[in-house]
């Protein structure tokens, strides 16, 4: 117990302490010899600053998009349909699926930035249908990297959902069938119901990874064009090391820190809910 | 230092939450009594090995030179911006700090107020050959608050319009090319544009993906060129940055210009980070770009040893100074910087790291590195040097810049502001905002780098 008491404290909660500690300072990387406690003056900065709360709106636009409806249905309905499908149908796909969620994540971006590119394999595609082609990495870039983090998210919600439908007792489903339910109403009235655990924990799981997520959109667009894809993490990249304040870059990370705090107390608070 | 640990910690923090790939700031250190570690930038493009190579055989001879003593290159392979971040995290700590470091001339003032670089003087004063260095690369190497000297310059550059002298003949504009003003470079542009389709008429390098060569080899040319020249982004006689100035908009309204009447590359290729490898490398060379407003160093990708070797292009290029606004003061422009040897404060070994600065700062091996890195010499010696000047046909046209040339203001705040000016730049590329809205935008951030009261509103 005492051991990894220790560990805990010298690995986490010492970084997080030091961490919470730079967020009240105006510690740069370069240009100040020292530095000082500033109080709340990161925070109020960060408040006032219009590319800030940018980035806050393209971050919850990012994680619901992406995370909560992307990932959480496809995985869903791909788990669904697997069930159904044929054992080589079923390896084939989780066999494509998750070579997607072990890629490392800079070179998911790097495919990913192959495919959307202005001459990528997308619009060589789109060219081939004779669709009208375009930039996306350019006229949409937050389209682009939530679809990129759905192909690469969704073995994960595709695995939980997996699992959890095996545990749904087969004589429920077919007593339901039995009554007379459709296979569409079988979904919606017994299994999701029977699954809503490990869909909440799902999406609380996904949404805590998919607020962090950074390699992926800075391969694809560093944030840009302009700010239009620069979510907390790039924007708290941008600031630390490029603008050099390691402060005030500390503050956002923290600010997105809470971010994830709120959305896990909901999601905990959902499943407590559940309980009762 | 006190915040050491803190520090060190607090960065990995950062990096952790970040959940980045960046990879492990420098390994540990390796030096000895006999060993020193030299940090460099080496390109992202890996074909361009004109300083590993150069730096490879100087190391050579300096350990042949010093029996015992290794000298170990350490290569770090990032952009500009990045390069910079690197090098600052690994001078932070005695563990990773090298024994000397190759800085941009105009980060230098910013690492000495981090307290990162040694003063250089009790060397300098015993080493004859720094009373050849010119003046003015002299004084850039000084931190103004205690007057000594930080670094060892060895090379500066200078920036001008380089303009493919082909096209200019198909499109009927006159060869050799001159222009007087702004409007001269534009109404060149729309000739190429509307005589020669499929060639872009010009560029200027934009947005943050470009890093510093957006703000100096793009928007400095201009606005140093507006009526306020040297005290146009920052007025050294009140010691202010200057905001709300109307030659700043005047210099968004020109980048505008081009973007949006298709006088420039396409705003994404612009804004890609690999775009100043394609203009190099193809743009250029295959005759689809009339007019670029860059750098002396050019023909370094299209010499035979350059990552485009490229015969033609002594023939095909040709090079005209920056005209000012209206033509007015001394009629042209430029902008320079340059790179400099420095010794980190916390390096184990500076006595053996500055005799290597020595060995690579003769003047044979000055010389040498200035041939095949076509960079502009510091050294009297070197740019009187026949051999110097006959290596690049270009190297008298742009040594002859250096008269109306202008530095950076070489503060702290500096990198800040470059990256406000990107933002503003990429703001107007893009049409995301316009040239009032992104010069407002541009006022605030320099307000909230510097403090509103280091601040003045138009110097003209």
């Amino acid at each position: 117990m005492l051991p990894s008491l220790v560990l805990l404290l010298v690995f986490l909660a010492g970084p997080i302490g030091y961490c919470v500690y730079y967020a009240f300072t105006d510690m740069q990387l370069t240009g100040a010899v020292g530095t000082h406690f500033v109080g709340f003056r990161n925070f109020t900065r960060a408040f006032g600053d219009s590319d800030f709360l940018n980035a806050v709106e393209l971050t919850l636009l990012f994680v619901v998009g992406s995370a909560v409806i992307g990932q959480n249905t496809v995985g869903l309905a791909l788990a669904v349909l697997m069930e159904k499908a044929s054992k080589p149908v079923r390896s084939i796909t989780s066999g494509v699926v998750i070579a997607a969620w072990v890629l490392p994540e800079v070179v998911a971006g790097y495919l990913m930035y192959a495919f959307f590119y202005q001459r990528g394999s997308l619009n060589a595609i789109l060219h081939f249908l004779h669709l009208p082609q375009q930039d996306w990495l350019y006229t949409l870039p937050i389209l682009a990297v939530c679809l990129a983090n759905v192909w690469r998210g969704t073995a994960f919600s595709m695995l939980v959902f997996s699992a959890a439908l095996g545990d749904v007792p087969q004589e429920l489903v077919e007593a339901a069938e039995m009554d007379g339910a459709g296979p569409w109403q079988r979904l919606w009235r017994v299994t999701l119901p029977l699954i809503r655990r490990s869909i909440l924990t799902n999406l609380m799981l996904i949404t805590l990874q998919t607020l962090s997520v950074f390699g992926l959109i800075y391969t694809m667009t560093q944030g840009g064009p302009g700010r239009k894809s620069e979510t907390l993490p790039i924007f708290m990249y941008q600031e630390a090391f490029n603008d050099s304040l390691i402060g005030y870059g500390t503050a956002v990370a923290l600010v997105l820190l809470v971010v994830g705090a709120l959305f896990s107390v909901v999601y905990i608070r959902l499943l407590n809910v559940e309980e009762d | 230092m006190r915040t050491r640990l803190p520090v060190a910690t607090g960065i990995a923090v950062v990096a952790t939450v970040l959940a980045t790939t960046l990879s492990g700031c420098g390994s540990g250190s390796g030096s000895s009594g006999k060993t020193i570690k030299v940090v460099y930038q080496k390109q992202l493009n890996s074909s361009n090995t004109v300083q590993p190579d150069y730096l490879a055989a100087e190391v050579k001879q300096f350990e042949q030179a010093n029996p015992g003593t290794t000298v170990k290159l350490v290569p770090v392979t990032a952009s500009e911006n990045d390069y910079y971040t690197k090098i600052q995290l690994m001078m932070r700590s005695p563990a990773t700090a090298p024994d000397l470091v190759y800085e941009d001339t105009a980060t230098i003032n910013s690492d000495v107020a981090s307290g990162y670089l040694k003063p250089l003087d009790s060397y300098l004063s015993t080493w004859s050959d720094w009373s050849r260095y010119a003046s003015a690369a002299k004084a850039a190497m000084k931190y103004a608050a205690d007057g000594k000297t930080y670094g060892v310059p060895d090379n500066t550059d200078t920036r001008g319009i380089w303009y493919n002298k082909a096209l200019f003949q198909q499109a009927g504009l006159p060869v050799p090319w001159q222009p007087k003003t702004w409007a001269d470079i534009l109404s060149a542009a729309r000739t190429i544009k509307s005589k020669l389709p499929g060639v872009t008429p010009m560029n200027l390098y934009t947005g943050t993906a470009g890093g510093e060569q957006s703000s100096m080899q793009g928007f400095e040319m201009l606005l140093y060129g507006t009526p306020a020249a040297g005290n146009s982004l920052y007025d050294s006689t009140q010691q202010k940055w200057v905001v709300g100035s109307s030659g700043f908009k005047d210099a968004l309204n020109f980048v505008q210009t081009i973007y949006h009447q298709g006088l420039a590359p396409k705003a994404q290729d612009a804004l890609s980070a690999n775009f100043n490898t394609e203009l190099n490398t193809q743009l250029i060379p295959e005759g689809k770009l009339a007019i670029d407003v860059d750098g002396s160093w050019m023909p370094n990708s299209w010499i035979s040893t350059g990552q485009k070797p490229w015969s033609q292009w002594q023939n095909t290029m040709g090079e005209a100074a920056m005209p000012t606004q209206n033509g007015q003061g001394k009629g042209k422009v430029s902008m320079s910087g340059g790179w400099a040897w420095s010794i980190p404060a916390k390096a184990k070994n500076p006595s053996l790291a500055w005799k290597f600065v020595e060995s690579l700062e003769t003047e044979s091996a000055s010389a040498k590195w200035n041939m095949v890195n076509a960079t502009i010499a510091v050294r009297s010696d070197v740019a009187a040097d026949p051999k110097y000047l006959q290596a690049l046909p270009t190297n008298a046209f742009f040594n002859s810049l250096v008269a109306d040339t202008f530095y950076r203001p070489g503060l702290p705040a500096y990198t800040q502001v470059s990256s406000a000016i990107q933002k503003a730049m990429e703001s107007v590329t893009t049409g995301q905002a316009s040239v009032d809205k992104a010069a407002s935008t541009y006022d605030n951030d320099v307000k909230s780098v510097v403090g509103a009261d280091k601040t003045t509103q138009d110097a003209q």
